[in-house]
């Protein structure tokens, strides 16, 4: 069985990487890697502005994406895929290539999942981050923009990166609307070949199983590091301790 | 597009058939999931939790191994790999119960009991350690200590992310597509090629998942409340 495997690679490794890319479009696993790429890229500053809306004092700003998040978060992705794709071209009008749709898809998708993760950690610095750069001046914006997101962001690193393993795995859905990624190019294979679904399929998982968990170790060594040096920085004063508990204390 | 109506879906026996048989589907494919989850999850972290070690590491790769493939490849791996490894006579018996489902149901729940026995294992682990002599303290054995005092504190903490990964698994649920099970996004596939009206139906279908979502939800909502002492001191 193991035989079969290397020979699918053999056969079939510029297929898996990069599709038939010099005489048709990019896929494979450059383009799983690159729709991840893109729509984390694009997904990070969109989950800021929901987060900051939710945080918002002026409900005009908090019920709306306080309402897109819950939609979001209760709406299987497969649906929000299949919605875009028939609308994103109802409303560009144009014949618009399956890419583009997965693009936008995990793009409002992920960013409210982030938007999330933002939020948490801006909370988690607690008020008196805020209120000491208020009293030392600071607008809203710039307090926000120098004093409080430096710091959750920094924070939010592993978290980051773990959305970032959860994009590439739910790339996989662009599957059901064509999208030419890996695991397209993985039932190209299998379609040719008939006879080895299960060494094909298991090749598939071994990819994504090397590449996300090379990412899941990498953020949690970061995680460790972070979590240490934060610690090093907190015993200093010992005031902002009380803030952790505070939170727990209000989610309960 | 041709004027919205609702009645031309819900009105049309045939249509509202369908649509009651993939929310009947996924409600099966979904409580099965989540009962094989729950019961894999609870062995899994007796093994974590057991004295012996030599577990730990079998565990950890399990765990592993499905928190980092796609829950997809996973389920394609399950219904186009294993079911063709079968022997001849098994698998023609599970195509004539329905593979698709049961495939979906395994896949789903073997996914979804590493996401529980970690969530279960974060919720037993912080439990402080006092509480663990404390039992021991006034009497209680290993196995009485961890049913009586560790487990019931250590499951009410992790209830949370358990009620958010029950509200993932019924999203999951909606995979089963892709390997042909009938459930609701099935049917809302079919309805939307036979009627043509894509808006009605797509919308009729993510109005039933975002509210059985939002029941899970709130469900999950009422057993944290219910287990919370604060609440019971009062009640």
């Amino acid at each position: 069985m193991i035989e079969d495997m290397i020979a699918i690679i053999r056969d079939y490794w510029l297929l898996l990487l990069i599709g038939q890319y010099p005489n048709g479009p990019l896929g494979g696993l450059a383009n799983t890697l690159i729709l991840s790429a893109l729509s984390i890229a694009l997904a990070f500053p969109a989950s800021i502005l929901f987060a900051l809306a939710r945080l918002s004092k002026s409900p005009l700003l908090r019920w709306p994406a306080t309402a897109l998040v819950y939609f979001t978060r209760g709406v299987p992705l497969l649906m929000l895929i299949l919605w875009s794709y028939f609308l994103v071209p109802l409303l560009t009008g144009a014949d618009v290539p399956s890419f583009v749709t997965m693009l936008t898809t995990l793009v409002v998708y992920q960013s409210a999942f982030l938007s999330e993760v933002v939020r948490a950690g801006i909370v988690a610095l607690g008020p008196g981050q805020m209120d000491a750069a208020r009293a030392l001046g600071h607008s809203y914006i710039g307090a926000m923009r120098c004093i409080i997101l430096p710091q959750a962001l920094y924070n939010m690193i592993p978290s980051i990166i773990s959305t970032f393993v959860s994009t590439i795995k739910d790339t996989t859905l662009g599957y059901v609307i064509n999208v030419p990624d890996l695991t397209f190019a993985a039932s190209q294979v299998n379609n040719q070949l008939l006879t080895q679904p299960f060494q094909v399929f298991l090749l598939l998982a071994i990819v994504y199983f090397v590449i996300c968990w090379t990412l899941t170790y990498f953020a949690n060594r970061l995680e460790r590091r972070i979590t240490r040096r934060r610690a090093g920085l907190l015993s200093v004063p010992a005031a902002p301790l009380v803030a952790p508990s505070k939170i727990v204390s209000e989610q309960l | 597009m041709i004027g919205f109506d609702l009645s031309a879906i819900l009105g049309h026996p045939e249509y509202a058939a369908m649509l009651l048989h993939g929310v009947e589907m996924t409600f099966i494919i979904y409580a099965g999931s989540w009962s094989l989850a729950m019961a894999l999850a609870l062995v899994l972290l007796g093994v974590r939790l057991s004295p012996f070690r030599f577990g730990d590491p079998l565990v950890a790769a399990y765990v592993s191994y499905h928190r980092n493939v796609p829950t997809l490849v996973q389920l394609m791996l399950w219904y186009f790999g294993i079911f063709t490894l079968m022997p001849s006579g098994m698998a023609t018996w599970l195509a004539g119960h329905n593979a698709e489902a049961i495939f979906a149901v395994i896949g789903l729940g073997l996914c979804q009991a590493a996401y529980f026995s970690e969530d279960l294992r974060s919720g037993v682990r912080s439990v402080g350690d006092g509480q663990m002599q404390a039992a021991r303290a006034l009497g209680h054995g290993y196995v009485s200590a961890m049913r009586f005092v560790i487990i019931p504190q250590g499951v009410r903490n992790a209830l949370p992310p358990l009620v958010n990964h029950s509200v993932s698994l019924f999203k999951n649920s909606s995979l089963a597509v892709v390997i042909g099970a009938s459930e609701l996004t099935h049917a809302v596939k079919e309805i939307d090629n036979l009627s043509f009206r894509t808006f009605e139906i797509y919308l009729i279908g993510t109005v039933l998942y975002l509210s059985f979502s939002l029941v899970i939800m709130s469900i999950g909502a009422y057993v944290s409340m219910r287990a919370d002492p604060a609440w019971r001191a009062r009640a």
